[in-house]
């Protein structure tokens, strides 16, 4: 078990090293010159060639990723020998001279509207997924199981974007049951909180809600076939613990494992939702950067969401010992 | 030879082939046909759209300034200016016709869909069978680079490339504009896609390798290409097929979610993203400019996943028991 742990973080860490050179490589192709962000309107080629010198924009791709690298462990200077050199503590992620802000405080800054964001919606599509997906596999056959079925088969068709526009359409602006969204962090005003972030949680949630209905739908059905279910029914136990603790649990895994990608993918932001109702999170720096073209803030969130997955990938798998009682790790 | 061939006719019922049992199943199901009947439909409308068009007199590039007023460019009649001339109004400020616009785009949004779903399959298919049957340090450099692909928040890489690498494209020969930005959807939503279908193939071959007819043909000779193409492709194709039709409507929704988030085609061509994110500016006031286009979208992925669900369904061979 331990040796498995220690090797799985082993390669890892191998996958992030070589993650963070591919993003590095992919992105040097980009032909914007984050010197020419560092001086404003009064810039000539050769202040923007000196800062690009200064800055040490001028080496090698593969220079550039070891100064980058070097910066994680233990910090860097931008511009050391000018007059107000930048300071970039460890870990250094970059910094955005487009901001002129690290991109470590940028990430951090935008980090709890997305975990709010992503927690809440997590909840919300989990509860109704998996009771829906074990209510249509109880009924499996029914008028009732193929109603769910069907409706889970529209939300997981419906992209987010147009229920997006369809609730600010009719909740906001035309019966206005809800205000205009605008974020606020919940110890601050609970109440415009919730008003702010209840239609992403409902809209992110019906997207993934449908997916885990029918996977848990499939798991059980699968699940409720197997001789020790018959047994525990034969033994005399009551159907919801039959369903519950034998049939739910040994049907989990895969939806643990999707459960897990989905709530690390969404940490890194939900680009549609977020831009959609003005929610300064991840997914709107993203997409800011992106058309700023701000570089070493793209790099950042790149390499921070795929970190995100490839940790819960693995926490994910530690998991599934503790859940299947079948599973033998090795 | 001679025994199959006296085992055949020996046999009381008639083998079917795998295409005739899920014709067969897929037949019985009225909703699937239906959506079949549709699908048929829709690939049609997009291929004769001009034609279409033409019949019915609207044309998606001509400007209307009749439709619309002079002043702001507001379109004339209630929901977005529907008249005889425009079935479904005109865009605003231009007085362009919404129905020849929806007609195109579907043409723009099937083509990109169809393209990527085809050329996902293929790499999906080649990579995972090469993986599978190769084992060794082959299958282990391919899984971690399908590991790396997988961790990549895609969206952001396509946004962020998208500009550099639609001119690159264009410096390749491909024409310039919406031409370069199409195949840069199709390649980028090619790429990002194989990994989860190379995953499965492996997966399978992982077991049919050791099978006794893959023994056979080594046995026989057959070298590695005729091995994996001809023995053991066959035997893969219920995984294949099911996952070419549900892929496909998710590809359309993320075109439309590309195209939304602006890096779709360019005016004067559009498609269903591109109208919904026009449609932001002016919802409040001519709500269907979000809802025509909206829910032509849901229409066209939701009939695209039904009839996935029914191959998947006719495929599996445990779909009688439940």
């Amino acid at each position: 078990m331990s040796s498995y742990v220690v090797r799985r973080v082993l390669s890892m860490l191998l996958l992030l090293l070589l993650l963070s050179l591919v993003v590095f490589i992919l992105f040097s192709i980009l032909p914007t010159d984050p010197a020419r962000l560092t001086c404003g309107k009064s810039c000539t080629p050769e202040i923007i060639e000196a800062n690009r010198h200064r800055l040490g924009l001028d080496l090698p791709v593969f220079q550039q990723y070891w100064e980058f690298l070097k910066g994680l462990f233990v910090g860097r200077t931008y511009a050391a020998n000018s007059p107000d050199p930048i300071n970039c503590s460890a870990p250094c992620l970059g910094y955005s001279f487009r901001r002129g802000e690290e991109v470590l405080i940028l990430i951090k800054d935008g980090l709890p509207t997305t975990i709010w964001l992503a927690l809440g919606a997590f909840v919300f599509w989990m509860v109704a997924g998996i009771s829906l997906g074990v209510y249509a596999a109880i009924r499996r056959g029914t008028w009732r199981d193929k109603t769910v079925m069907g409706v889970g088969l529209v939300g997981y068709s419906l992209p987010s974007f147009f229920i997006g526009l369809l609730a600010i359409f009719f909740i906001i602006i035309k019966w206005n049951l809800l205000p205009y969204p605008s974020w606020v962090p919940p110890q601050e005003d609970p109440v415009g909180f919730l008003q702010t972030m209840i239609l992403p949680w409902i809209i992110l949630a019906i997207l993934y809600a449908a997916f885990y209905m029918r996977l848990t739908r499939n798991q059980m059905l699968e699940v409720l076939g197997e001789d020790y279910i018959r047994t525990a029914r034969a033994k005399g136990l009551p159907e919801r613990t039959v369903i519950g603790k034998h049939a739910l649990r040994a049907g989990l895994t895969p939806i643990v494992t999707a459960a897990g990608l989905d709530l690390a993918g969404l940490l890194g932001g939900a680009i549609i939702i977020e831009s959609l109702f003005s929610l300064p999170g991840i997914g709107s720096l993203a997409i800011t950067s992106v058309n700023d073209a701000d570089l070493p803030v793209i790099v950042g969130i790149t390499l921070v969401t795929a970190t995100f997955i490839i940790v819960a990938n693995l926490i994910v798998d530690l998991l599934y010992a503790a859940i299947d009682p079948r599973v033998r790790l090795g | 030879m001679a025994i199959t061939e006296s085992v055949a006719k020996a046999a009381p019922v008639a083998g079917r082939s795998l295409r005739q049992v899920v014709w067969s199943r897929v037949r019985h199901d009225k909703v699937a046909m239906t959506c079949l009947v549709i699908l048929i439909l829709l690939y049609l409308i997009a291929i004769f759209a001009p034609l279409i068009c033409k019949v019915i007199g609207v044309d998606p590039y001509a400007f209307d300034g009749a439709s619309i007023s002079d002043s702001g460019g507001a379109p004339i009649g209630d929901w977005g200016g529907i008249s005889r001339a425009h079935p479904l109004g005109v865009e605003w400020g231009t007085g362009r016709d919404i129905l020849a616009q929806l007609l195109f785009g579907l043409r723009i949004s099937l083509l990109i869909a169809t393209s990527a779903t085809i050329i996902t399959v293929f790499l999906g298919t080649v990579i995972g069978i090469v993986s599978g049957y190769a084992g060794g340090r082959t299958d282990a450099v391919i899984g971690r680079s399908m590991d790396l692909i997988l961790a990549f928040p895609f969206l952001l890489i396509i946004l962020a490339l998208s500009g550099v690498l639609t001119q690159r494209l264009s410096s390749l020969g491909v024409p310039e504009g919406n031409p370069s930005r199409i195949l840069y959807m199709i390649l980028v939503l090619s790429v990002f896609g194989w990994p989860y279908l190379a995953r499965i193939v492996r997966g399978q071959v992982l077991s049919m390798r050791e099978r006794e007819y893959v023994e056979a043909a080594i046995a026989m000779g057959a070298r590695t290409p005729r091995i994996l193409f001809r023995e053991i492709l066959p035997n893969l194709w219920a995984p294949i097929l099911v996952y070419a039709t549900l892929t496909l409507p998710t590809y359309i929704a993320t075109e439309a979610a590309l195209s939304f988030l602006g890096i779709g085609v360019l005016p004067p061509d559009t498609s269903f993203g591109a109208m919904l994110a026009n449609s932001v500016s002016y919802f409040s006031v001519v709500p269907s400019y979000l809802f025509i286009p909206g829910v032509v979208l849901v229409v066209l992925v939701v009939t695209f996943n039904l009839v996935g669900d029914a191959v998947r369904d006719a495929l599996d061979p445990r779909s009688g028991r439940v």
